[in-house]
C-alpha cells in the first residue's frame, strides 16, 4: 500500500513537465516548498482519523494524466450552467483560463481576473495572501495543488465596494482522465460586500480528478457570500479545500452543494482573526448510486464574540455514503462565542449510509454552543398523507425529499441557481 | 330511481400491530346520505377510517369493502383518492418545506388528471382557490406557509376541509374534524362541509360530540364499540347519547347477544 501511495503522489507530481519558473521569486519559493512538502507526505488512507470514512483507493487506482492545455469546448457546453444574475464570469477549462468563455465586466475598485494576470499586474497584493490564507500543512492534495500552481481565479475587491452582481467562477472538467488543479484567491477589503459562485462542472461523464484550493480573506466589516456548487460527473473524483480568514466584524456565509463525483471531499476551514465575526455555514450533499460525499468543516472561534450558525444536510439514496465532520473550536479567551450546529440526514434506501460527527471543543467558559445530529428516513405518515391526496408513492417520496433539500437550496439568494438546483432535484427524484 | 350505493362494507375485520381492532363492520352508504359514527375512545372509529383510506399500518384480515362497486382493497391509497374517496385526518400531518399552495395544486392536478379532466396552471389554480378560501373563511397568506406547519388546531382542520373542497370527493370520511375547534371555527368548518354536499356525494362523520350534528344533520347515527357497530339509529340517537352516555347501548347490545 505504501508503494502505491507514493507512486500515486509521484505520478501527480512528476507526470507532467516542470512548469517554467516565474519571474516572481516568492512564487517559485511557494511552489518549491509545496513540492518538497508533497514529496514528504503520504496520501491519506482510512487509517488516518481524518479520512476514516472516506476510502480513496478507487482514486489511487485510477490512471490520471495532467492536463497540459485546455480542451476546446463549444460555448454552448456551458450554457446550462450560466447564471444570468452574475456580472463577471471567469471560466477555466481543465484548470486553464478560457478567455473566450469568460466575461470580464469592468467595475471600479473590483478586479476579477485570471491569477496569472493578477500576479503580473498586482503581484504584491497577491503575494500578501496567496498560500497564506490556507497554509497546506499536512494536506498532500493542497500541497500538490500549490506545487502546480500556474493559474486560477483572482478576485480583489477594494474597501467599501458593494459589488452589485455575483461573480461566477466556473471550473469545467473537459478531458476524461485528466487531473486538474483549480485555484482561487478572494481578497475582500474592509467594508466591501460581494457574492461569489464557485462552480464545478464536467462536460463528460467519465472519471477525472479535480484537486482544488480556494482562499478567502474577509476584511473588517466586510461581507462575503460564497455559493459553492459541485456538480461534476458522477464518475469524477473531487477533493478541495477552502480556507477563510475573517477580520473584525466580518461576515462570511457559505452554501455548499455537492451533487456530483464518485468520491468527493470538501474541507472548509473558517478562522476568526478578530472579534465579532459572523459565520453562516450551510451545506447539502445529495447523492445516490455508489457516490461518496464527504464534507469536513472546521470553524475556529479564536477571538471573542464570534457567532456561527451551521446547518448541514445529507440525502443519500442507492448505496451512497455521506460523511459529515463538523468541528467547532472555541479557543481560550474566545468569550461570548455563540455557535449552533445542526447535522440533518435523510437515508432514502436501506443500503445508503451516513457517518456524521459533530465535534465541539470548548476552552472558554462564557459561551453559548449547541449542536445536534439526526439521521432518519422519510416519514411514513407524511408519505401516507400525500398519497391519501392522490399523489403516487414515488411522487410523494420525491416531494418530501425535495422539501428536505429545499431548506438549504433556498438559502442561495440567486433565483436562477435555485431554479437550476430544483430542476436537478426533480429530475433526480424522477429517475 | 334508486340512489347509488357508494360504500358497502361487509364483515370487515382488521388489525394493527398484530391486535385485532375491527371485528366485523357492516355498513352501506348511499349517495346523498350523511352517516355519523360515534362511540367511546378506542372503539375502532379511527381505525375504520384509516382502513378505508388504505393506511399501510392497518392490515385487513377479513371481509370486503366495495367503493362504487369496486373492491377498495385492490386499490392503493392514491387510487382510492383519485376514485373519489377522501379522509379528513384527525391529526393532519405537517410537511415542512412544501408550501400549502403547491401541495394543493399538485393534489388537485394529480386527481384531475386521473379523472381525465384538465389540469390548471398556477395562475388558473389561484383563481379556482379564491372561492374555496372564501367558503372556509381562510386567509390567503395561509397558502404561502408550509403544509400544516405551525398551524393551530383549527387551521389544520380548515385546511383538511379546503382539500376536500378542492378534490370534490364522492365519499368524504371526516375523522373528528370537530375536535379542537372553538365554536366559531366549528360553525365555519361545518357550514363549509354542508355547502359541499350534493345528491351525488356522501359523508361519514366520525365524532365524539353531537354538536357538529347541529350543523350537518345525519340520516343515520351508528354507535361503535369494540370494533363493531352495535346500534344504528336516527339523528335523535346522538342527542340521547349526549345525555345518557354509551353504557346503556353497550348493555343493550350485550343483552341482545346473550338472548
Amino acid at each position: 500500500m505504501d508503494a502505491l501511495k507514493n507512486s500515486y503522489l509521484d505520478s501527480l507530481l512528476y507526470g507532467q513537465k516542470q512548469i517554467p519558473a516565474s519571474p516572481l521569486s516568492w512564487l517559485n519559493e511557494l511552489r518549491a516548498e509545496a513540492l518538497e512538502r508533497a514529496n514528504a507526505l503520504a496520501v491519506p488512507t482510512t487509517r488516518d482519523e481524518d479520512w476514516r470514512f472516506t476510502d480513496l483507493s478507487p482514486l489511487y487506482r485510477t490512471a490520471l494524466r495532467p492536463s497540459a492545455r485546455a480542451a476546446d469546448i463549444a460555448a454552448s457546453t456551458i450554457d446550462p450552467w450560466l447564471i444570468p444574475e452574475a456580472g463577471s464570469r471567469l471560466v477555466f477549462v481543465d484548470g486553464v483560463f478560457a478567455p473566450g468563455l469568460s466575461v470580464l465586466e469592468p467595475e471600479d475598485g473590483v478586479l476579477v481576473l485570471p491569477l496569472a494576470s493578477a500576479l503580473t499586474r498586482h503581484g504584491e497584493r497577491v503575494q500578501a495572501q496567496l498560500g497564506k490564507v490556507v497554509p497546506c500543512g499536512a494536506d498532500p492534495f493542497c500541497a500538490v495543488n500549490t506545487a502546480w500552481l500556474r493559474d486560477g481565479a483572482a478576485v480583489l475587491i477594494d474597501g467599501n465596494r458593494d459589488v452589485a452582481r455575483p461573480i461566477h467562477l466556473l471550473f469545467v472538467s473537459a478531458s476524461p482522465g485528466a487531473a486538474v488543479y483549480p485555484r482561487a484567491l478572494v481578497v475582500a477589503a474592509p467594508g466591501s460586500r460581494s457574492t461569489l459562485v464557485e462552480d464545478f462542472i464536467s462536460s463528460h461523464q467519465d472519471a477525472g480528478f479535480t484537486n482544488g484550493v480556494m482562499e478567502v480573506s474577509v476584511g473588517e466589516n466586510a461581507s462575503v457570500r460564497h455559493v459553492r456548487l459541485q456538480r461534476e460527473s458522477v464518475n469524477a473524483f473531487h477533493i478541495a479545500t477552502c480556507g477563510v480568514r475573517v477580520a473584525r466584524n466580518g461576515r462570511y456565509s457559505s452554501v455548499s452543494i455537492s451533487l456530483g463525483a464518485r468520491i468527493s471531499r470538501y474541507s472548509l476551514n473558517v478562522t476568526q482573526v478578530a472579534d465579532g465575526t459572523n459565520f453562516e455555514i450551510d451545506g447539502l450533499a445529495l447523492i445516490a448510486g455508489r457516490q461518496l460525499a464527504d464534507t469536513h468543516t472546521f470553524l475556529d472561534h479564536a477571538h471573542p464574540q464570534g457567532r456561527s450558525r451551521q446547518l448541514h444536510k445529507c440525502i443519500a439514496g442507492g448505496a451512497a455514503h455521506a460523511v459529515f465532520n463538523g468541528k467547532i473550536l472555541v479557543r481560550p479567551g474566545a468569550q461570548r462565542t455563540d455557535s449552533a450546529q445542526q447535522s440533518r440526514n435523510l437515508l432514502l434506501s436501506e443500503r445508503a449510509h451516513v457517518d456524521t460527527k459533530p465535534q465541539l471543543e470548548i476552552f472558554a467558559d462564557d459561551v453559548k454552543c449547541a449542536h445536534g445530529a439526526t439521521v432518519g428516513q422519510l416519514d411514513a405518515e407524511q408519505v401516507f398523507y400525500l398519497r391519501s391526496r392522490g399523489l403516487g408513492e414515488s411522487g410523494a417520496r420525491d416531494l418530501l425529499t425535495f422539501a428536505f433539500a429545499a431548506e438549504i437550496v433556498k438559502r442561495i439568494a440567486l433565483p436562477s441557481v435555485v431554479r437550476q438546483l430544483e430542476d436537478h432535484l426533480v429530475r433526480r427524484a424522477q429517475n | 330511481m334508486p340512489r347509488k350505493t357508494l360504500l358497502e362494507a361487509r364483515g370487515l375485520t382488521a388489525r394493527v400491530a398484530g391486535v385485532e381492532i375491527l371485528k366485523g363492520i357492516d355498513l352501506s352508504v348511499l349517495a346523498g346520505e350523511v352517516h355519523a359514527i360515534m362511540g367511546p375512545n378506542g372503539s375502532g372509529k379511527s381505525t375504520f377510517a384509516k382502513v378505508l383510506a388504505g393506511h399501510p399500518a392497518y392490515e385487513v384480515t377479513g371481509g370486503d369493502v366495495l367503493f362504487e362497486g369496486n373492491s377498495l382493497f385492490d386499490m392503493t391509497p392514491e387510487e382510492r383518492a383519485r376514485a373519489g374517496l377522501f379522509l379528513g385526518f384527525q391529526y393532519p400531518v405537517e410537511i415542512p418545506g412544501v408550501t400549502n399552495s403547491s401541495f394543493l395544486r399538485l393534489a388537485y392536478n394529480t386527481v384531475q388528471g386521473a379523472r381525465g379532466k384538465d389540469e390548471l396552471d398556477p395562475l388558473e389554480f389561484d383563481d379556482y382557490l379564491q372561492d374555496k378560501l372564501k367558503l372556509l373563511d381562510i386567509d390567503p397568506t395561509f397558502l404561502d406557509r408550509s403544509v400544516n406547519e405551525g398551524f393551530s388546531g383549527g387551521e389544520k382542520k380548515r385546511n383538511e376541509i379546503l382539500q376536500m373542497a378542492i378534490l370534490e370527493p364522492t365519499l368524504a370520511i371526516l375523522d373528528e374534524t370537530d375536535s379542537g375547534l372553538d365554536i366559531d371555527a366549528l360553525r365555519i368548518v361545518a357550514n363549509g362541509v354542508s355547502r359541499l354536499r350534493s345528491p351525488d356525494n356522501a359523508l361519514i362523520l366520525i365524532t365524539h360530540y353531537q354538536r357538529l350534528l347541529n350543523y350537518i344533520t345525519p340520516e343515520f347515527v351508528h354507535v361503535m364499540d369494540q370494533g363493531r357497530i352495535i346500534k344504528t339509529g336516527s339523528r335523535d340517537l346522538a342527542l340521547e347519547l349526549e345525555s345518557r352516555g354509551y353504557d346503556w347501548v353497550t348493555a343493550e347490545y350485550r343483552a341482545l347477544r346473550a338472548a
